[in-house]
């Protein structure tokens, strides 16, 4: 990998006002208000300047791939649009060496009563091909959604599921030197999202095209990234190899659980850490009976005392979930331990959750981290499709139960 | 990848307007000018014949009402050959600055995704508009042959005539869809405002009904000019009509004007459009 520097960025800053109104303005509103106001009418109205962007300075190199994370609100969505010249800065500058190509939007440009020929060429152009890239990608294109029998089908009367695949099918077969991708991967059916990050993988490593990609989804991030860079109220937080920045973006998400809906006060009393009774406290290698244990401090008494517990996947999918009462508790320290014949998980992350309840309610809830990672032998289908969401050890066996014909 | 261009993106760009640009992003243009020509006619049962039709009925109409019964002069032609000349040019003037002008909002989806420079978007409807022109053309040919009018050598001048009322369009279009973004009360007194400007121009009635006295403001009107000048054409006899020097003065002015406002709004306009 060569280290010449594709994109630099100084001191990026954008300001938003915000109107008061909507933004745009109205007639009508402007009759109402010279009838009841006509003094206010060409007032300036008072706005409020906000930065989405301040002083974001970093430098990528050719050929990487570079996540950007950090909450809603944080600045990814702004900083991918003024890299894509979608928007202007107010402050500071970008320098791009190389065909930028951006993809913030799954179906930009399609129209529902063209075909799915004519809308693969207007989609393409408008996303930055010449038409004579998509004459040559034409076939991949297709082939890769799976519409051969639909290509002079109005879109219109394409399933979505379909029109979706078509639409992800043009932006993957983009290829400028720059792609700057927004979180498009989040729709569309898991095998295909599977089949679109292949071909992102495929672009940022094999052919040192440079990619920036947002997401949600850490294990996206950590798959497809060698850097990441973590955006907070606009600035940059941290800036680094990607296991380390998205570790430290989820432990601060812990520490400062504002994306969960409850706040932690940890003053009655809280789970203050977790861990697996094994050699690696959160890596579950083994089939083997295993303890889960957690630690609660108590710093008061508490009555009618209710523990809940859940097993979760990333996406919050529920796996398996268990509660307890207590009559009381009094302040100390606890171990609370859940032992298992096993935990027959597939190969990933997973999320214990825990909460307690006293009389007057919720005391403490808690997405226990670091999250466990599972790497068991694998019992499941090959596909995806038809693996499910348990990893059950069992021995095969075929035999003939009448003599062979 | 012959060569890698550098795009320096900062806050307030100098003021160049982007030509070169603009024709790296022709196939954008030329893309949306074919996608745009390939939807209008969708699931229409006489599809093109509409671009026919409409004229034709005007004309029928205004023979009737201004030809026959008001008795309203037409010079060198025909009623309803001067009529039908004045139609086509003045639909494709109306109907370009129209889709000119709400071209960012219809695209607003677009423009709020993908980068390529924004000048495409006013500009397509006018290439657009051509293609009906062209067919509308041919049709005002035939409508004059039927009328016993041959075409006359001055018929290779209509192109000239169609550039500045192409011209005319984009630079009022620019004007025009920027302040639309703004504000949307620019759509809603658009139809007005360019059914004013027909009743200001010589489309129904010649020039020759304006006094005396006030035939330089009306030559203000580029229009004015246009619509002479593209009968003159068709008829081949008179004399060609006097350019008004003035009203192209004018119309350069608003274009310089429109493009500079329109290079300005267009840098933020994904955030507030």
């Amino acid at each position: 990998m060569s280290s010449k520097v594709v994109v630099r960025a100084e001191r990026l800053g954008k300001r938003y006002t915000l109107r008061q109104k909507e933004p745009y303005l109205a007639a009508r509103d402007y009759l109402a208000k010279l009838i009841t106001q006509p003094w206010k009418v060409f007032r300036q109205k008072r706005r409020e300047a906000f930065w989405a962007l301040k002083d974001v300075s970093f430098e990528i190199n050719e050929g990487e791939a570079i996540g950007i994370i950090g909450k809603n609100g944080a600045g990814k969505s702004t900083l991918l649009k003024i890299l894509s010249r979608i928007t202007e800065p107010t402050e500071g500058y970008a320098e791009l060496h190389g065909r930028v190509g951006s993809l913030l939007e799954v179906g930009t440009g399609f129209h529902p009563e063209l075909t799915g020929r004519e809308n693969i060429y207007f989609a393409g152009v408008i996303l930055g091909m010449s038409r004579q890239e998509v004459r040559k990608k034409f076939d991949e294109i297709v082939e890769f959604a799976g519409v051969e029998q639909f290509l002079d089908t109005p879109l219109k009367y394409y399933s979505s599921g379909m029109a979706m695949r078509l639409a992800f099918s043009v932006a993957a077969h983009l290829e400028p030197e720059i792609l700057v991708v927004d979180e498009v991967l989040a729709v569309g059916d898991i095998e295909f999202q599977k089949k679109c990050l292949n071909k992102m993988e495929n672009v940022s490593q094999k052919s040192g095209r440079t990619v920036l990609f947002v997401s949600h989804q850490m294990g996206q991030i950590r798959r497809l990234c060698n850097r990441a860079i973590w955006l907070e109220e606009g600035q940059v937080r941290m800036i680094g190899p990607t296991l380390e920045v998205v570790a430290a973006y989820e432990k601060s998400n812990m520490e400062n659980p504002e994306h969960q809906n409850y706040k932690r006060t940890r003053q009655k009393a809280f789970f203050r850490e977790w861990k697996l009774r094994s050699p690696s406290p959160y890596l579950l290698s083994t089939f083997d009976p295993v303890e889960v244990v957690f630690v609660l401090e108590v710093n008061q008494m508490l009555h009618h005392v209710h523990h809940g517990i859940l097993l979760t996947t990333m996406d919050s999918q529920i796996l398996w979930g268990s509660y307890t009462n207590i009559r009381t508790l009094s302040p100390g320290l606890y171990e609370i331990s859940y032992a298992f014949r096993m935990l027959p998980l597939p190969t990933g992350m997973f999320v214990w959750r825990v909460t307690l309840f006293d009389t007057n309610g919720l005391v403490d809830s808690w997405e226990a981290f670091p999250y466990m990672q599972v790497q068991l032998p694998n019992y499941q289908h090959s596909h995806d499709q038809w693996s499910g969401i348990m990893n059950l050890p069992h021995e095969k066996e075929i035999k003939a139960l009448t003599p062979a014909l | 990848m012959a060569q890698s261009p550098t795009v320096l993106i900062r806050p307030n760009s100098s003021i160049y307007l982007g030509l070169r640009e603009l024709w790296q992003y022709r196939e954008v243009l030329f893309s949306l000018v074919q996608r745009d020509i390939k939807i209008r006619y969708k699931q229409t049962l006489i599809g093109v014949l509409w671009v026919v039709i409409q004229p034709l009925f005007m004309v029928a109409v205004f023979t009737l009402f201004l030809g026959r019964l008001a008795k309203i002069p037409s010079g060198d032609l025909p009623y309803p050959v001067f009529a039908l000349s004045g139609f086509i040019l003045w639909n494709y003037f109306a109907s370009a600055l129209g889709a000119s002008a709400n071209s960012l909002i219809e695209y607003k989806a677009i423009i709020s995704k993908v980068y390529f420079p924004r000048l495409i978007l006013p500009l397509a409807p006018i290439l657009v508009g051509g293609v009906d022109f062209l067919i509308n053309l041919a049709l005002l040919v035939a409508f004059a042959a039927i009328y016993g009018i041959p075409i006359k050598l001055t018929f290779l001048l209509t192109p000239v005539f169609f550039l500045i009322t192409a011209f005319t369009v984009l630079s009022v279009g620019l004007w025009l869809a920027g302040l639309n973004a703004m504000y949307r009360d620019v759509r809603y007194v658009l139809p007005f405002f360019i059914q004013l400007w027909m009743f200001a121009s010589p489309v129904v009635y010649p020039s020759s009904l304006i006094p005396e006295n006030w035939r330089w403001a009306y030559a203000l009107n580029p229009m004015t000019l246009v619509l002479e000048g593209f009968r003159w054409c068709i008829a081949g006899r008179g004399e060609m009509p006097i350019i008004p020097w003035l009203s192209l003065l004018m119309l350069a002015v608003i274009f310089i004007g429109g493009l500079f406002f329109f290079r300005k709004i267009e840098r933020t306009l994904a955030d507030w459009i």
